[in-house]
């Protein structure tokens, strides 16, 4: 019987590193971004063209950025969230149409509705790469003097909104 | 006959080449961005190299890359500037660091703790296996059951 213990004991222990790797998301990268100055853009808007949404236009509010794209499925998954929110009023959405088409971008929010203030194109991808963004959505939280304070990579849901992102936006608004 | 099909298997080749030519505009430009670009993880599909994935964010980099070295940006400047906004996920080999001892050492520590298990375990078999004391008496009692085996045989 005790010759089992060992290996009884090794096995316990790599279920339990197991165990706790499945809970893991892989994809949630930390980022090295948060607690850093948003990086700097100037690109058009979605909606005209001629008119520039640029980072100085932001400061002074705490504000979220989501990247989102219309080919991108995990930003349909979201989308409800984001309206609610929009909805609320709590605290503004700015959107990023990332590598995306613009003709798309309008017709997609057309069919699901538009919870963004203003929506800048970043067409390229560079702004995405600045910020760090590898899988859209990706949404990030910044606070009045420009500082990112938190990145959600993947799509928002109820819970994340609840727990993390709508107590961090209030606490950041008392500042 | 021969020739004439050699010549046309080789067609392909030429093909391909012809496909690479970009490449070829600034040799050591795209050698830099070849090393670089196995240095680095494409964040879209994890276990591939920049060099390796095909991922639209692996395309951007590698344009991002090669604009780099354009501007004449030392490998460490470029390496900085994708750490600065991936972490060091992005790189394949993630430098030593309080969060990274045990990625760099733990591997050194499962070889010394199967050493100290093989050691003990090979000392405890050469324990068991050491030859039995035998006494003259039993040196006599197998000779004489060998030699009844014999008789019956």
């Amino acid at each position: 019987m005790k010759r089992f213990l060992l290996p009884l004991a090794i096995f316990a222990v790599v279920v339990g590193f197991l165990g706790i790797g499945l809970t893991l998301n892989p994809r949630e990268v930390p980022s090295p971004l948060v607690g850093k100055p948003a990086p700097e853009f100037a690109l058009p808007q979605l909606y005209d063209p001629r008119q520039v949404l640029s980072l100085k236009d932001l400061n002074g509010q705490v504000w979220l950025l989501n990247f989102w794209a219309s080919w991108c499925s995990g930003c349909k998954d979201e989308h409800p969230v984001l309206m609610q929110l929009a909805k609320t009023g709590e605290v503004p959405i700015y959107g990023m149409d990332y590598k995306d088409q613009s003709e798309e971008a309008v017709a997609w929010l057309r069919k699901w509705g538009n919870p963004y203030h203003v929506i800048a194109v970043d067409e390229a991808g560079r702004v995405g790469i600045n910020y760090g963004v590898y899988g859209v959505p990706e949404t990030y939280v910044i606070d009045k003097a420009g500082v990112i304070r938190y990145k959600q990579i993947g799509p928002l849901d109820e819970n994340i909104l609840q727990k993390k992102i709508l107590p961090l936006v209030r606490e950041l608004q008392k500042l | 006959m021969k020739r004439l099909i050699l010549a046309l298997l080789l067609i392909p080749c030429l093909v391909s080449a012809e496909e690479a030519k970009p490449l070829a505009e600034n040799p050591q430009a795209e050698a830099r961005l070849k090393s670089l670009a196995l240095e680095l993880r494409c964040l879209v599909c994890q276990n591939q190299t920049l060099a390796d994935s095909n991922a639209p964010l692996a395309e951007d980099l590698r344009r991002e890359v090669r604009e780099m070295i354009a501007k004449n940006m030392s490998d460490q400047e470029i390496i900085d500037f994708l750490v600065s906004r991936y972490g060091d996920f992005v790189r394949y080999r993630p430098p030593l660091k309080a969060t990274t001892t045990f990625l760099w050492l733990g591997p050194f520590l499962l070889l010394v703790v199967g050493g100290i298990v093989l050691a003990v375990a090979l000392h405890r078999r050469s324990k068991k296996l050491t030859d039995p004391a035998l006494s003259a008496e039993d040196h006599r009692t197998v000779e004489q059951l060998l030699s009844e085996g014999s008789k019956r045989t």
